[in-house]
């Protein structure tokens, strides 16, 4: 297997999961042994389908596992060179790790402002109303909405929890399915955002997606995971001109195939080595 | 009909409505952030009060000093009272957490009953004059004193949590605990801090309340008192605790004054909240400020 750190910048990984199970209230388990790296300033991302465990692998990384009971029984997680697999959630986002949940999960009876002020909780300085100003400059349309955050529609609240990320000035962003419920258009339009703010504030980015298409066009390196495991991984190039990765995540690849019901059986008896 | 009565009771009224309203925003505050139902709330009152008048008479401190020590000691108390009693109920059934909440009131009216005896006890005169005349009524300073004080702490309240990051981080945990975390806020100090707040605002009611009517167990009636208040305005509105809390005020004043005049049954003054209460269920179980979710279409 390459490594993403190989890849792309050997001096820097910001993040390294080293083989971690996690098992849920003591007997569910879901990964089995999953490796990441992510190095500085990139954008790595993590596809797969429903249920594979990416969702569980960003909560194992933000601490927000015990909320839901469950506890990483193997390996170990570290970022900036620091063990994480033990630390509370809090202690994790003043470290500099910011997690944006699936959903957006802003919060709805609090205005656009107030949900900006709530990401810079953990910080302690007067520069807070720059900063604002700063998550209005990447979206411009959220500085009208002066009303309540649950009328906004889904793309501004993507939009706002995105930004309510940046409030954190975190150094690197966990990213859960930004395109999730948003229209192609919205889709594209967010990451472009989330392009530009790895380019502008070199903030590197961990991207959960089942949009595969546009995450793979956006990151620099991505990983494939099926039941708990990593299954591929390589650089947008290598994985772009994977005929596996075509064929299930991208669409279309080969030509044979054409007949969805042979593709399905197809699917069935394949298995990734 | 008589015009002055009527006049200072609804004085009367507005001025109890407001502690109503200060009782029932600790209510509120603690069933947002924890969803817990206190019903030792009217305890945190009879406490506080106690504590006042042992600084005062046993200690011979002078008021204010007193009862800044009394808030002190109140804010701490909340927060241990969380920390050693209710954190290991987080997570277990709601029901088993209300039987402990009853339990504590049980404990600290007994408990205080035991310190301070049964006899009711008188505050010392803390202000010159026995009543003030405003527009005609004379009115206790003390209860003057309540309603500064009352219309601080909700002005407090309200700069608290809507530009502190705390209040803030509060009003975020009560909306989406796991969201909140994921934020970095620590859900354990925010329910910590709920207590300590909702213990310290509370005793500043029952240190008030003390000072006009004697201390004795009936302080602890307030706690009661403030269900109709709190369901009245929504169960999980501040806003509505104030606005239920006058309207309870002024009605069981009124519902005193047309018995005491025409209907002569007796005891209105204490039933009729209840009778609100259960006309309130009936018809608008969610009060009239209880927050329906938004649904974005």
């Amino acid at each position: 297997m390459s490594n993403a750190a190989e890849v792309i910048n050997p001096e820097e990984v910001v993040l390294s999961i080293n083989n971690i199970e996690v098992v849920y209230d003591d007997v569910i388990q879901v990964l089995r042994g999953v490796s990441i790296d992510v190095p500085k300033g990139s954008i790595v991302t993590l596809l797969g389908p429903n249920g594979a465990g990416k969702s569980t692998t960003l909560k194992s990384i933000s601490g927000l596992l015990k909320t839901e009971n469950g506890e990483v029984t193997k390996g170990d997680i570290s970022f900036l060179g620091k063990r994480i697999d033990n630390a509370n959630a809090a202690e994790i986002v003043s470290s500099g790790l910011f997690q944006v949940m699936e959903g957006r999960r802003i919060i709805e009876d609090m205005t656009v402002v107030e949900n900006l002020r709530l990401g810079a909780y953990t910080r302690s300085d007067n520069q807070i109303n720059q900063d604002i100003d700063m998550v209005f400059s990447y979206f411009p349309r959220l500085k009208e909405r002066t009303g309540l955050a649950g009328y906004l529609s889904g793309g501004e609240q993507q939009m706002l929890a995105i930004g309510r990320a940046l409030m954190a000035r975190p150094k690197m962003i966990c990213l859960d399915e930004p395109s999730m419920g948003l229209s192609p258009l919205l889709v594209k339009e967010v990451f472009g955002i989330i392009e530009k703010i790895n380019r502008e504030q070199g903030i590197t980015m961990l991207l959960v997606e089942q949009n595969a298409n546009y995450a793979l066009k956006a990151a620099h390196y991505g990983y494939i995971m099926e039941s708990g495991k990593i299954v591929l991984d390589g650089t947008r190039e290598q994985l772009l001109n994977n005929e596996d990765v075509k064929e299930f995540y991208l669409g279309g690849g080969n030509e044979e195939r054409k007949s969805f019901k042979n593709l399905k059986s197809y699917k069935r008896r394949k298995r990734w080595l | 009909m008589n015009t002055d009565l009527l006049l200072q009771l609804i004085t009367n009224g507005l001025i109890v409505g407001l502690l109503y309203g200060v009782v029932g925003m600790c209510f509120v505050l603690v069933y947002k952030s924890t969803q817990i139902v206190n019903f030792a709330q009217g305890e945190f009152l009879l406490l506080g009060a106690w504590v006042c008048w042992a600084f005062l008479v046993y200690m011979q401190i002078p008021f204010f000093l007193g009862f800044i020590f009394t808030m002190i000691f109140m804010a701490i108390f909340g927060v241990l009272l969380q920390l050693i009693v209710l954190r290991p109920m987080i997570g277990e059934p709601i029901i088993s957490v209300i039987m402990v909440t009853i339990g504590l009131s049980i404990f600290f009216q007994a408990l205080t009953k035991w310190i301070f005896g049964v006899a009711p006890q008188s505050y010392p005169k803390v202000f010159e004059a026995d009543s003030v005349n405003i527009l005609g009524m004379s009115i206790e300073p003390a209860y003057l004193m309540s309603m500064v004080i009352a219309v601080l702490i909700m002005i407090g309240f309200y700069l608290f949590f809507k530009h502190s990051k705390h209040g803030l981080a509060m009003r975020a945990t009560a909306f989406d605990q796991q969201a909140a975390q994921s934020l970095g806020i620590s859900v354990k100090q925010v329910f910590a801090m709920s207590w300590g707040i909702a213990a310290t605002v509370s005793a500043t009611a029952g240190v008030v309340m003390g000072m006009v009517n004697g201390v004795s167990d009936s302080l602890s009636v307030m706690g009661i008192k403030v269900f109709p208040a709190v369901i009245l305005g929504g169960l999980d509105s501040i806003v509505g605790a104030i606005v239920g809390g006058l309207t309870i005020g002024v009605l069981e004043n009124l519902a005193e004054f047309f018995d005491s005049q025409f209907l002569h049954i007796g005891n209105m003054y204490d039933i009729a909240p209840f009778y609100v209460l259960l006309i309130i269920l009936w018809f608008k179980p969610y009060g009239l400020f209880g927050t329906k979710d938004i649904e974005r279409i």
